[in-house]
């Protein structure tokens, strides 16, 4: 049995932490604020397959399979649900961009399909037809509610003896050579020390300031916090827009019914650099921006009322795929989400636990792919298909 | 229903729904906040932060004025998306 540190208590540092412990590994969980405080709490709770490139579209294929056993597994209800994912076409360009997307897809066993503005209307009653050509449909994407699956992560996590720490802030390391030997962190004013096996930074928009931490460079993986926002409306009869509904051409502006209460989620691209790692102040310009498209994609819109806007972390590398592996011997990163770090979370915790428990993982994750020293070798993937 | 407590009107929440995850450990607002929706409906929590802040403090032997409260969202009343996009006849 190893001590390892997971830091980050966002989805993807608890879910990793409680798959650690599955694989009976000694686990402290260190959340400098309280847990779900970084970007997951903010997210928009949707879960995709459709991708344009074979590692994420495999990497979500393994990840939606979990999805669909989490209840059971994690034992508590969260909201997930298969009401899928529709992406709908503006030009017969984009149509046929579609129709290659879902080739690739459907090759890896994704089953989406082109269908046209009737099915569409059935699928999304609200929706306006009128500007779009076709649709990309695919049934089994879907949403989950992400304050009750991280929650279900913890509970779950803590029962099987994670150390998990709220308010607890990840300040420095002692490192011997190429391995990290103790982590240092702040709680209650007072500075404390852990003697550790391995660490993972699981910090996300932070984990740059982490890696510094390590005596790494800042920029080795270089995430900019993007700030991405979201407007919500009073709830609205469910059933009216349960899949995503996203014209990738219109600023990949979407909207998503919330699974629970109904109210109807508004994303849209329009993105701020955040002045500080603090800066999630909503703006008006995206209230007014993300309205005129979610209006257009569905018109009686226009007469619900707007009960909340915030906002977030886009946590992005150039490429917009999130850096996963190695960094140090015994130091491990998985950062870097962009817009799909919730929907990956049961699969990438999976992979990260056992490549740090075992060396290897069974998970279809493709390590080159997302390998952290990309960046520094100059190599960039093709840009990860970013909506929501 | 007779003899239920509402603290949260908004998303009908109930006393023994607040004080039973305080019990499981769950004492910090913003998770409270979001694990029962209290403070998530259209008044933004007017009338139960200030219940459930009541109920923590109570529990947690912690003072009123010393637990943070959570994060308020523009805007502060429902809008209509109308008024913000154009087209209304107000
Ligand atoms: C508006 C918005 C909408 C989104 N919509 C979707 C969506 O529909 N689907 C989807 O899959 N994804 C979506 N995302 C992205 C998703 O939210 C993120 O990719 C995901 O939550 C990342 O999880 P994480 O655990 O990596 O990071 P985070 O949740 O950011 O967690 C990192 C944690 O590290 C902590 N931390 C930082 N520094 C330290 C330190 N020194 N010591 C201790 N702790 C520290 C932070 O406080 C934070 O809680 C959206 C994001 C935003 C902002
Ligand atoms: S009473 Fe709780 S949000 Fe309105």
């Amino acid at each position: 049995m190893s001590k390892i540190a997971v830091i980050g208590g966002g989805i993807i540092g608890v879910a990793t932490a409680y798959e650690l412990a599955k694989l009976g590994e000694e686990v402290i969980l260190l959340e400098k604020n309280y847990f779900g405080s970084g970007s997951t709490f903010r997210c928009a709770t949707g879960i995709r397959a459709q991708f344009t490139d074979e590692a994420n579209i495999r990497l979500m294929k393994h990840s939606v399979e979990r999805w669909e056993k989490l209840e059971e597994e994690l034992e508590s209800d969260i909201v997930f649900r298969q009401t899928g994912y529709l992406f709908l076409a503006t030009s017969e360009e984009e149509v046929e961009a579609f129709k290659a997307n879902i080739k690739l897809q459907n090759k890896f066993g994704v089953p989406t399909r082109l269908i046209d503005m009737d099915e569409a209307k059935e699928i999304a009653p609200i929706l306006n037809t009128e500007p779009f050509l076709a649709g990309a449909w695919n049934p089994k994407d879907g949403k989950a509610n992400p304050f009750k699956t991280l929650f279900a992560y913890l509970f779950r996590a803590k029962g099987l003896g994670v150390d998990a720490r709220e308010h607890t802030e990840v300040v420095g390391f002692e490192r011997e050579g190429n391995a990290i030997t103790t982590v240092k962190f702040r709680y209650n004013g007072r500075i404390e020390r852990v003697r550790v096996d391995a660490v993972l930074n699981a910090a996300n928009a932070w984990a740059p300031l982490i890696n510094e931490m390590a005596g790494l460079k800042r920029n080795l993986v270089p995430i900019t916090a993007y700030k991405h926002q979201l407007v919500k409306t009073e709830p609205l009869e469910p059933g009216q827009a349960e899949p995503l509904i996203c014209p990738p051409s219109w600023n990949d502006a979407y909207i998503i019914q919330d699974g629970e209460d109904g109210g109807i989620i508004c994303g849209a691209g329009i993105e701020h650099k955040a002045r500080s790692l603090n800066d999630v102040e909503p703006t008006y310009d995206f209230l007014r921006g993300v309205l005129d498209y979610a209006v257009r994609i569905a018109p009686p819109l226009r007469y619900a009322h707007i009960v909340r806007q915030w906002a977030g972390f886009y946590a992005k590398t150039p490429d917009s795929n999130p850096a996963m592996g190695k960094l140090l011997d015994n130091f491990y990163i998985a950062a870097g989400f962009s817009g799909h770090g919730f929907m990956m979370a049961p699969a990438v915790a999976q992979a990260m636990a056992e490549l740090i428990s075992k060396g290897r993982s069974k998970v279809p994750l493709d390590w080159e792919w997302y390998d952290p020293y990309r960046f520094e070798r100059g190599e960039l993937r093709t840009s990860a298909f970013q909506i929501g | 229903m007779a003899g239920k407590k509402i603290v949260c009107r908004c998303n009908d929440v109930t006393v023994e729904e607040v004080e039973a995850l305080i019990d499981s450990g769950i004492t910090d607002i913003e998770e409270l906040k979001r694990l029962l929706r209290i403070g998530m409906g259209p008044c933004q929590g007017r009338t139960c932060i200030p219940i459930v802040l009541g109920i923590l403090a109570r529990k947690t032997g912690k003072k009123q004025e010393d637990i943070l409260l959570p994060k308020a969202r523009v805007p502060t009343r429902p809008v209509r998306v109308e008024v913000i996009v154009g087209g209304a006849d107000e």
